[in-house]
């Protein structure tokens, strides 16, 4: 056996997986896919967000939370690991509402994620109030006003992934880069990982290489339903401060560059269009018009991995013990609960049953062995 | 209106195919990031029509006067102070001019934006004071400008020999010349025979060295080179010689040879090539300038390094191959040979191989504490140790660093990240790619780009 | 730093434009890019560190040129030539984009 753990995919959720694992003391070795990958890690907004999530499923609402909670410490911890800088803050964060109907409708989502027993941590902000909030700039006069959780925050998402790669090293893990997996062999007492630089060996294997796990994980019978989703992203030239609180389509970063985002679009690659940079860059403006005369550095694309019911999959395969998978579209959110909790978990080689909610069961298309 | 060609760029490349294009019967625009015609080479042509500056910039500029008026006389519509921000398929491109975004829809598209200096990072570059030999010389076109006090030249090339004749001509002063080459060597004479096709080159070189020696300090062989002071440029220091020398300046001109354009071709996804004497990309093109892209040409120095010459007869290539695609009713082989295009461009690149041999580019690894990325303020250390656990692909140590995330978008740092992960990852350097390019191509606003309406279908 | 060989007792400049504020006098033909060079303390400061910094490439592909022109920050200098009363400021770290 090659180590106790092998986790392919070196994303923010393979890297979180592997971070706790080895933590929790066991060797663990990462395998990372070719640079041509799509890797929803480096393309991502950088939310460790918390309102609006789960409004219909209380153990999503619930999880976030308790992620929200550990991220913190899950930062600080990895901080001290790690030479670089890895910018995170936890103001609370902003939904812009542009209308009176999208204010309402924020309204009602975060009513319905109350009544499932969560606290009132979210509120719904009118505009003087938010005026009062943003003293350095102007709002647009479409802006009705926001909902606000204390809870959110952001992170540089690219500074946290190259942590994580710093850090699973530095505590007895291995990454291995450009080392795509072609199939996972079930052989006693574990498995056989059949990569491009050769075949590795080890009792439990995560999966967890975004919109990839099913190609690898459907032919020893695990389902983990996804679809795809497109989201563009701007950010522009680096800004004085002007925005103290991450919002849900617009933050400010440490460094001082704002982020536009994001499109939602059904398209299978990850090009960029200006048609999407024109209505990015006018939804930002209705928001801050005095964003018009700043200049856009770059746009990008990004997959999103968005399960059919958009809440995470932690999936334990019956047939092959010891076989996971993970897949979710909050990778950074999750990011504290995933090394804090769920990597334990698969370490020790079972899910316990507060996370059967999650598991790929509830959408009825398990194969059979 | 749909054009038949848009040509990005308005150098010797972009006007000889536009001057050619025209004779074809194509509609042509020509988009010019520039205020008037000329690329760098002729920068200001029609300015400096007499007088010291026109004299002192020499025979190559008086040559760019009979092709700038052809194409100003050619029909071809002309967009200057125009900057390219975005190219769709197939083809939708998308201008700034004037602080106004707009789109232009072209059949086929011709990049010949030429070339950029080699960018070479050492202690102190990002210094006020220290600029490139290139800068130097636009400043002369566009405004007569000459550098004053203690001023020097460091690099290797034909281009600062070129610029310090310039300035003894118009009786500027050059403390020194610092030059990083490394002397004549074997591989560089074996390449003398086909540049003898190239005479009048050849001894125009010759006589631009013969011309610094009698005038002032040329240093041969340095190393080591460092630019200090307290917010600008006070002095340099240098190794020669084994001997560690220190000089007050004023002003620091820099060349290491130049390097095509390719932020436009990578973000269109062509293929690219690395030229492993010359240490660049440059977009593959077939023997008519069409990447692998169709409908997509380049032309001049943005497809290879070859000089002004080679350029024009590129242009025309390029034209040609321009009007094949279009299905404009001409034979292009028989006009290629017509016009014994394949002669003249061999005659023109004769002299390449040997100056490319002679010139090499500088490999000395680049010490931890100097910034690469001058955007973003990134040192090679830094880059290191990120390329130390990452896998060798510049987009990682992009993303874990900002090193090339700041407006230049690589222009200035990219060469040097793919130089340090081969050195770190012990690869040949053309093995390591360059990082991903994404638009816009140019900074355009926020505002400029909501600012577009739908577009239109109508014709 | 330069000077232009224009200049002299005998050579009128073209024109006048602003710089921080203060009449300067200015050719034809030259960029703002070349102003910030003439001009002491018209170059910009660093947004990452506050470093000052003057134009390098002056063909845009270095962004060192960046100023305030005519009231819009982040102007490359050396796009744009100067024009008779045009207002040039110092872009001083991160730019403001005002309210």
């Amino acid at each position: 056996m090659d180590a106790d753990v092998i986790i392919i995919g070196a994303g923010v959720v393979g890297a979180a997986l592997a971070y706790g694992i080895a933590k929790a003391g066991r060797t663990v070795v990462v395998l990372d896919g070719g640079d041509r990958d799509l890797r929803a890690a480096r393309a991502n907004f950088g939310l460790v967000w918390v309102q609006g999530k789960g409004s219909d499923a209380p153990a999503y609402s619930l999880l976030t939370r308790q992620s929200s909670e550990l991220w913190p410490d899950f930062r600080n911890e990895l901080a001290n690991r790690s030479p670089l800088a890895l910018d995170y803050s936890r103001p609370g964060g902003l939904a812009f509402c542009l209308s009176e109907t999208e204010y309402e409708n924020r309204a009602a989502i975060n009513e319905r994620t109350h009544n499932q027993g969560a606290e009132a941590d979210t509120v719904m902000v009118e505009r003087a109030e938010l005026e009062r909030m943003l003293p350095a700039l102007t709002l647009g006069p479409d802006v009705v006003g926001a909902s606000y959780c204390k809870l959110d925050g952001h992170v540089n998402p690219l500074q946290l992934l190259a942590s994580l790669h710093h850090a699973i090293p530095s505590m007895g893990g291995k990454i291995m880069f450009r080392n795509p997996v072609e199939k996972i062999v079930p052989v006693e007492g574990g498995f056989n990982v059949i990569a491009a630089k050769g075949p590795l060996q080890a009792p439990r294997v995560i999966v967890a290489a975004g919109l990839a796990t099913p190609t690898l994980t459907e032919p020893l019978g695990l389902s983990v339903p996804l679809r795809s989703e497109r989201g563009q992203i701007l950010v522009t030239e680096r800004l004085a401060p002007i925005l103290p609180y991450p919002g849900s389509g617009l933050r400010q970063s440490a460094d001082g560059t704002i982020m536009i985002g994001a499109t939602n679009e059904n398209e299978a690659d990850t090009g960029v269009t200006v048609s999407s940079a024109t209505q990015l860059a006018r939804r930002a403006m209705r928001i801050v018009p005095a964003l018009g005369s700043a200049r856009l550095v770059r746009q990008w694309a990004g997959m999103r991995v968005l399960p059919l019911d958009k809440t995470p999959i932690y999936a334990e395969s019956l047939d092959y013990p010891g076989l996971f998978a993970v897949a979710c579209h909050s990778g950074v959110t999750l990011a504290a609960a995933h090394a804090a909790m769920i990597a334990p978990a698969m370490a020790n080689g079972h899910l316990p049953d507060q996370f059967a909610p999650f598991s790929n069961g509830r959408f009825n298309v398990q194969k059979c062995a | 209106m749909i054009h038949d060609v848009v040509v990005i760029g308005a150098g010797p490349a972009g006007m000889s195919a536009a001057v050619h294009l025209r004779k074809f019967g194509a509609s042509v625009l020509v988009v010019d990031e520039q205020p008037a015609p000329g690329g760098q080479i002729w920068r200001g042509i029609e300015r400096n029509a007499s007088g010291a500056i026109a004299a002192a910039l020499g025979a190559d500029y008086e040559k760019g006067r009979a092709l700038t008026a052809a194409f100003r006389a050619s029909g071809a519509e002309y967009s200057p102070s125009t900057q390219v921000w975005q190219i769709e398929d197939e083809w939708t491109l998308f201008l700034t001019s004037e602080g106004k975004a707009r789109r232009v829809r072209a059949r086929a598209v011709l990049l010949s934006n030429g070339a950029q200096e080699r960018p070479v990072p050492f202690a102190g570059w990002t210094l006020p004071g220290v600029m490139t030999v290139g800068a130097a010389q636009i400043l002369l076109k566009s405004g007569g400008m000459l550098p004053q006090g203690n001023v020097w030249i460091a690099g290797a090339g034909p281009l600062p020999l070129l610029y310090a004749t310039q300035v003894l001509g118009l009786k500027g002063q050059i403390s020194g010349f610092l030059d990083t080459s490394k002397g004549l060597n074997l591989g560089a004479l074996a390449k003398l025979p086909a540049a003898w096709r190239d005479l009048p080159s050849l001894a125009k070189g010759f006589k631009w060295q013969r011309e610094l020696r009698r005038s002032g300090n040329l240093i041969r062989g340095i190393s080591d080179l460092r630019a200090e002071g307290d917010g600008r440029l006070q002095q340099l220091e240098w190794t020669a010689g084994g001997v560690r020398r220190k000089a007050k300046a004023d002003v620091l001109l820099v060349h290491e040879g130049v390097v095509p354009r390719i932020h436009e071709t990578l973000a269109l996804g062509c293929d690219h090539d690395w030229n492993s004497t010359q240490n660049y990309f440059a977009a593959r093109s077939n023997r008519w300038g069409e990447t692998s892209r169709r409908g997509l040409f380049v032309a001049g120095d943005a497809s290879g390094i070859g000089g002004w010459t080679a350029a024009t007869v590129s242009g025309e290539i390029a034209a040609l191959g321009l009007a094949g695609h279009l299905g404009i009713q001409i034979d292009i082989e028989a006009l290629r040979r017509e016009s014994q295009l394949d002669g003249r461009r061999s005659r023109a690149l004769a002299l390449r191989p040997f100056l490319d041999a002679f010139y090499t580019p500088p490999n000395t690894s680049i010490a931890d504490d100097v910034v690469v990325c001058r955007c973003e303020e990134v040192t090679a250390g830094t880059i290191r140790k990120v390329a130390r656990t990452s896998a060798s692909d510049p987009n990682a140590i992009k993303a874990a660093t900002r090193c090339g995330m700041g407006p230049c978008q690589g222009r200035q740092c990219g060469y040097t990240v793919q130089a340090i992960l081969a050195e770190v990852h012990n690869l040949p350097v053309g093995d390591v790619s360059f990082f991903n390019i994404r638009p816009p191509l140019k900074p355009v606003t926020l505002g400029e780009i909501a600012s577009l309406g739908e577009l239109e279908n109508a014709e | 730093m330069f000077r232009s060989v224009l200049e002299g007792p005998a050579a009128q400049a073209d024109m006048t434009v602003l710089v921080n504020g203060a009449e300067t006098p200015a050719w034809d033909g030259e960029t703002v890019a070349g102003v910030l060079l003439r001009v002491p303390g018209a170059g910009r400061t660093s947004a990452v560190s506050g470093e000052p910094r003057l134009p390098y490439c002056q063909m845009g592909v270095c962004f060192d040129c960046l100023a305030i022109v005519d009231g819009v920050a982040s102007t490359q200098g050396c796009m744009v030539p100067v024009k008779p009363g045009m207002r040039i400021e110092s872009q001083q770290g991160p730019r403001e984009i005002g309210r």
